[in-house]
């Protein structure tokens, strides 16, 4: 079930045009943002908001790359591995984070913390390598660079822990 | 020398503020814009000698000139801000740098069409923008610089076909970004079945400067046959790798400059103009001017004027294969050459570069550069996708041949 802070958004989007379809992939996109991930529930609850079949909704939601049909962790790491990043050893970024966070691309660590996923070129091309964390854009990465931002992020996740 | 779209930049980094953009003339273009009317605008435009800056260089005025005369019917600006094509990142810069001059842009160009809705089509990866586009509009709206026009941000959800103009009308609507059959063009049947025009974010930022100084001015800036600056990119192992707005016709020599060189220990081999989808030029042809005309004369396309470096210590084999598996994982399916031939493609170069092909690999290489032509498949992504490949089998064929016959990649 889609909250109703959801519903209110996705019906704020639909407005925006002369067709109820058009708001289709935000809708996922603000059931995904709650969730995490796009589960076949929230795809039909998605697809009944803007008035779409389910088939509708998962053509849509197949299609593009940054709808999660699938869990995913906490952060989402994106890796570019488009030309100008592996000109500059991006291959080498990759290799660091499985590494570091010992999963494959696609894969999510057994703690849910991360979900490590190649991406196509993402427009930071002159501080390459780079990497979208959670969406947040970070360059000319180092394999020290990346420790530093993943130790931060477990350093937070496990001080929110103690605070529980 | 003159930068209209980066002048006010702050140079700390962030975005010009909407009391900078005024201070400097900003929204001027556009009242002026709105004096003179929309036939006015048009003939500016033409006589400015604006090309597109989303990669195809079609002449602006054109393509507005095709939108069939107002029925009393809705008509559409989309603004292509699907920024994707690898080694680009030029409209990122404009939007985070000054979003009111895009802004502005998009009212005067809504204004030359007779469009009272536009729609921003960006790609989500592009966070800041979507903050500073968001902050943009609404400040422009609640001074009324708007008028009677609705501009809409709508976030993309990541597909490189998103930036193809069809694809991406489809993708507005809520439907899958595959490409629709041309004619009819966007111009007379878009968005919902209306007329529909589709502009890049950086043609769109030149628009107030032809407004507010005059076709002439514009003209003046370049020094090639067509109008004003461009923003040039340059990616790959250079000293400096960035963005810079320079005359349009500016050399590719003068974008390495720009860069402050090659890295150390490195030497130019040979360089992309304009994008992933341009055929490579050697270090040879690094005097050529990098407008339209000059580099198709020069055997590739200007593209998006981001040059991406192939220097000699990175392998043409090894830099062809992640371009075409970014194609092969981008081919959104619809034709079947593109949706078969590229990962075939791809398949051929990774045996090339595990040391496990032959020379018949390079054959079918050579046989898709020729099967995935212009005009043998629905849209222009594979032929793109063909243009560095079957430029590398000319230029680089020794370090194919080497791959393919147990000699092994000599750049590890």
């Amino acid at each position: 079930m889609l909250r109703d802070e959801e519903k209110r958004r996705i019906e704020a989007e639909a407005r925006r045009y002369p067709s109820r379809r058009a708001a289709l992939s935000e809708a996922l996109m603000i059931a995904q943002e709650t969730r995490a991930w796009v589960s076949d529930e929230s795809l039909a609850d998605a697809a009944g908001e803007v008035g779409v079949s389910r088939a509708a909704a998962e053509s849509v939601a197949t299609f593009y790359e940054l709808v999660f049909r699938r869990p995913v962790g906490a952060h989402v790491i994106l890796v570019c591995d488009s030309v100008s990043c592996w000109i500059r050893d991006g291959e080498s970024v990759m290799d660091a984070l499985k590494a570091k966070l010992g999963v494959e691309p696609g894969g999510t660590t057994p703690d849910g913390l991360f979900t490590l996923l190649p991406a196509a070129c993402l427009g930071l091309c002159e501080k390459a390598p780079a990497i979208l964390i959670d969406g947040e854009p970070h360059g000319e990465l180092t394999v020290e660079k990346l420790d530093g931002l993943i130790d931060a992020i477990r350093g937070g996740a496990n001080g929110d822990a103690a605070l529980r | 020398m003159a930068t209209p779209l980066f002048a006010r930049m702050p140079s700390g980094g962030g975005a010009a503020s909407l009391g900078d953009y005024r201070k400097a003339g900003g929204y001027l273009g556009l009242a002026s814009a709105r004096e003179t009317g929309p036939v006015a605008v048009g003939e500016a435009v033409k006589k400015a000698g604006l090309r597109g800056r989303g990669g195809a260089g079609f002449p602006t005025a054109m393509k507005w000139a095709a939108v069939p005369p107002p029925d009393g019917g809705p008509r559409y600006l989309v603004v292509n801000a699907d920024e994707k094509e690898p080694g680009t990142m030029k409209d990122r810069f404009l939007m985070e740098g000054d979003p009111h001059q895009l802004i502005e842009g998009i009212a005067i160009a809504a204004l030359a069409i007779d469009a009272r809705v536009a729609y921003i089509y960006l790609r989500r990866e592009y966070g800041l923008c979507a903050r500073e586009l968001e902050k943009a509009i609404g400040e422009a709206a609640s001074l009324g610089l708007l008028g009677d026009l609705q501009i809409h941000l709508h976030l993309g959800a990541g597909r490189y076909l998103c930036g193809e103009e069809t694809g991406l009308l489809n993708a507005i609507e809520g439907k899958r970004a595959t490409p629709r059959n041309k004619p009819p063009f966007p111009q007379v049947s878009g968005l919902w079945g209306r007329p529909t025009v589709v502009n890049n974010v950086e043609t769109l930022c030149n628009l107030p400067h032809i407004a507010r100084e005059g076709a002439d001015w514009f003209k003046s800036l370049s020094s090639s046959n067509d109008g004003g600056t461009k923003v040039y990119g340059a990616s790959g192992w250079v000293a400096k790798p960035g963005l810079w707005e320079l005359p349009l016709g500016a050399t590719a020599a003068e974008i390495v400059d720009r860069a402050g060189g090659m890295s150390a220990g490195r030497t130019l081999r040979a360089f992309l103009p304009g994008g992933a989808s341009t055929d490579f030029l050697p270090a040879g042809k690094l005097d050529v001017k990098m407008d339209f005309d000059s580099v198709a004369a020069a055997g590739s396309r200007l593209g998006t004027g981001t040059m991406i470096v192939l220097d000699d210590r990175t392998c043409p084999v090894g830099m062809v294969l992640s371009l075409e598996r970014f194609f092969a994982r981008e081919s959104c399916g619809w034709c079947t050459p593109c949706r078969e031939g590229i990962p075939w493609v791809t398949r051929c170069l990774e045996a090339l570069e595990a040391g496990e092909g032959d020379m018949s690999d390079i054959e079918i290489l050579e046989d898709h550069a020729k099967a995935l032509a212009p005009g043998r498949t629905f849209c222009a992504f594979a032929p793109g996708a063909m243009e560095p490949l079957a430029s590398a089998l000319k230029l680089f064929r020794e370090d194919f041949v080497d791959h393919a016959t147990g000699k092994g990649c000599r750049y590890r």
